[in-house]
């Protein structure tokens, strides 16, 4: 288990810091000049320099890499240039909106596909079933932003029930800024919800199948204690490394649904600096994001190890 | 006595998979409107009629008007022109590099190669579809082209895992052996045993990727990273409403509509073809 999961933790290591480096390269070495191409086309010669000096250009490549790298992990993401503030701080603000909202986005999605796949599963070909399949279909197909867009339209201009966007702040009270995360974590969750029903029905069908589900009918078990006893807990493998994977897509997913929401978040951050064109905040949200993601995967991995105690072993 | 049938057993079982007839309907109306779009649109979609903005679908403009008196039809026809376009190279790209890499990791099992072509999409895994677009558009500018760069690097490892994968488990069978026996080599056999089998899957895999690359182009278009005007597209065109969909929403549902029903029909096109190439596949993947 210990062997496991250190192989796993070198693995994403390695993982994170190819994606560094990737992320750096990209936003070091292709447009040119960075300084220049940050202060634009007409910029003056000496606060190109000024800038350059600032961001440390003047030094070989590799000692800026580190030295982004050891800012980082010192929690020192550098200053913004449009902003000019530590980018640590402006991201910190942006996470406590970005954040909450992928985690409500995640819960919900959970919280409609379990039962829903549940369900599908155990009344296969019914017309519960058959209306579960339809609906996760178009489910997947629907753009989360445009189904954003939708939802306003919906309870926000006609009903009034929610505001069409913006965000009071935690200081406005847990509930009135959870609120206004409503909206928003629905259209992201859709999508999600409707994969995850799928992978959790056809999963489930799978289990249903499988030996030790017969043998534990045979012993007089009806379909749903199978089900729920022995079935359910070996279905859930596949469903968990989905809900990992999803983690991922809700927080890049994000960034989007949160331009539709006008909510002060990562995404929101990321867009206002690439039109300002500062790299610093663009590469620090995005090596962020990537670390987030990479953490998530590790822990799916720790719970795979605890739900199921074969991959503990077999597993490389 | 029922007379003996004659028609071809593929096409009649397809012909009788009814989300399969429903997903082609969708993807060649989607495409036909593409094509058509080059010889003829009701009307110039880059014709501005401020006089007739923003009308409600009426006989003349099927699907009403935009802030710019722009007939929302024609423009829809022209967009699909863009999606198809961006997510038919951007899964090309995926198919062209990725599955040689597959192929070619797969031949060489367990070799450094093998560990650095799948360390390498485990890296591009990492990174949410979405932030490599950005993080490639923010560097590059935004524009139809690198749209297609960034959606056809993620697709590059779904390709590259897909052929890997299938390939490893075609290399254990006794007509690779054979090939073996007879003497040819590792490319060989890649390309003249082992990929000829790995044409339905990429048939399948390669029309749900067409239907998430055309989600990605909307994406990305919608938060202005994608074509740039004038060229029509679905994505910009849901932006561009979202100011005024208060008092005209058709604006937002026409687009939203388009790229629904073409990616379900992409969606179902591709579940349908998976369960006619085999129908064991059927229950177990989701």
């Amino acid at each position: 288990m210990t062997l496991y999961l250190l192989r796993r933790l070198l693995s994403l290591s390695l993982t994170l810091v190819a994606a560094s480096l990737v992320v750096f390269l990209v936003t070091e070495i292709i447009p040119g000049d960075p300084a220049s191409f940050m202060m634009g086309m007409n910029a003056d010669p000496s606060a190109v320099a000024a800038l350059r000096n600032e961001m440390g250009l003047d030094q070989p490549f590799f000692w800026r890499y580190f030295d982004w790298v050891w800012g980082l992990l010192q929690g020192d993401f550098g200053r913004s240039y449009t902003y000019k503030v530590p980018v640590a701080e402006l991201v910190s603000a942006r996470v406590m909106v970005s954040l909450p909202l992928t985690i409500y986005a995640l819960v919900l999605s959970t919280a409609i596909a379990f039962p829903a796949g549940v369900i599908a599963a155990s009344r296969r070909n019914s017309p519960a079933d058959i209306a579960v399949i339809g609906v996760t279909q178009l489910g997947v197909a629907i753009p989360n932003f445009w189904f954003a867009m939708l939802l306003v339209l919906a309870f926000a201009i006609n009903l009034h029930w929610f505001s069409a966007g913006g965000f009071p702040g935690w200081d406005a009270g847990f509930f009135t800024a959870m609120k206004a995360l409503t909206l928003p974590a629905f259209a992201l969750a859709l999508p999600q919800a409707s994969i995850l029903t799928r992978v959790m029905r056809s999963s489930l069908l799978d289990t249903l199948d499988e030996d030790f589900v017969r043998t534990a009918r045979a012993k007089g078990l009806s379909r749903s204690q199978a089900l729920w006893r022995h079935a359910l807990r070996n279905a859930l493998i596949p469903v968990l490394t989905i809900v990992g994977l999803q983690f991922s897509f809700l927080l890049a997913g994000g960034i989007i649904i949160e331009n539709v929401f006008y909510l002060p978040g990562l995404g929101r951050l990321v867009f206002q600096a690439i039109s300002q064109r500062d790299l610093i905040v663009v590469r620090s949200v995005i090596i962020l994001l990537v670390f987030a993601v990479v953490a998530v995967t590790f822990l799916v991995d720790i719970a795979y190890a605890i739900a199921d105690p074969r991959l503990r072993r077999h597993r490389r | 006595m029922n007379a003996p049938d004659t028609r071809p057993g593929l096409l009649h079982s397809a012909m009788r998979h009814p989300a399969f007839v429903i997903g082609l309907v969708l993807s060649l109306t989607f495409i036909a409107a593409a094509l058509v779009s080059f010889a003829w649109t009701p009307f110039d979609p880059e014709k501005l009629t401020i006089s007739a903005k923003l009308q409600s679908p009426t006989i003349t403009n099927w699907f009403g008007t935009d802030h710019f008196g722009r007939d929302i039809f024609s423009m829809l026809m022209v967009g699909a022109r863009v999606s198809i376009a961006v997510a038919f190279v951007a899964v090309g790209i995926g198919i062209a590099v990725g599955v040689p890499l597959g192929l070619y990791a797969a031949a060489n099992r367990g070799s450094v190669t093998d560990e650095i072509v799948m360390r390498g999409n485990d890296l591009i895994f990492a990174f949410p579809s979405l932030l490599l677009a950005i993080l490639i558009t923010a560097v590059f500018g935004p524009g139809a082209v690198n749209a297609i760069i960034a959606i056809g690097i993620f697709n590059i490892p779904v390709f590259a895992r897909l052929a890997r994968g299938s390939a490893l488990a075609l290399w254990t069978r006794e007509f690779v052996l054979a090939a073996r026996v007879a003497g040819k080599g590792k490319a060989r056999i890649s390309f003249e045993h082992i990929l000829p089998n790995l044409t339905n899957l990429l048939i399948v895999q390669g029309t749900i990727q067409f239907s998430l690359a055309v989600l990605a182009e909307a994406a990305l278009a919608y938060v202005g990273l994608g074509a740039q005007p004038p060229l029509p597209s679905w994505g910009r065109m849901l932006a561009d409403s979202q100011t005024l969909f208060s008092i005209a929403p058709h604006l937002a549902l026409f687009p939203g509509l388009a790229i629904v029903l073409t990616v379900l029909g992409l969606n179902l096109l591709g579940d349908g073809l998976r369960d006619l190439f085999d129908p064991r596949l059927r229950k177990t993947r989701s």
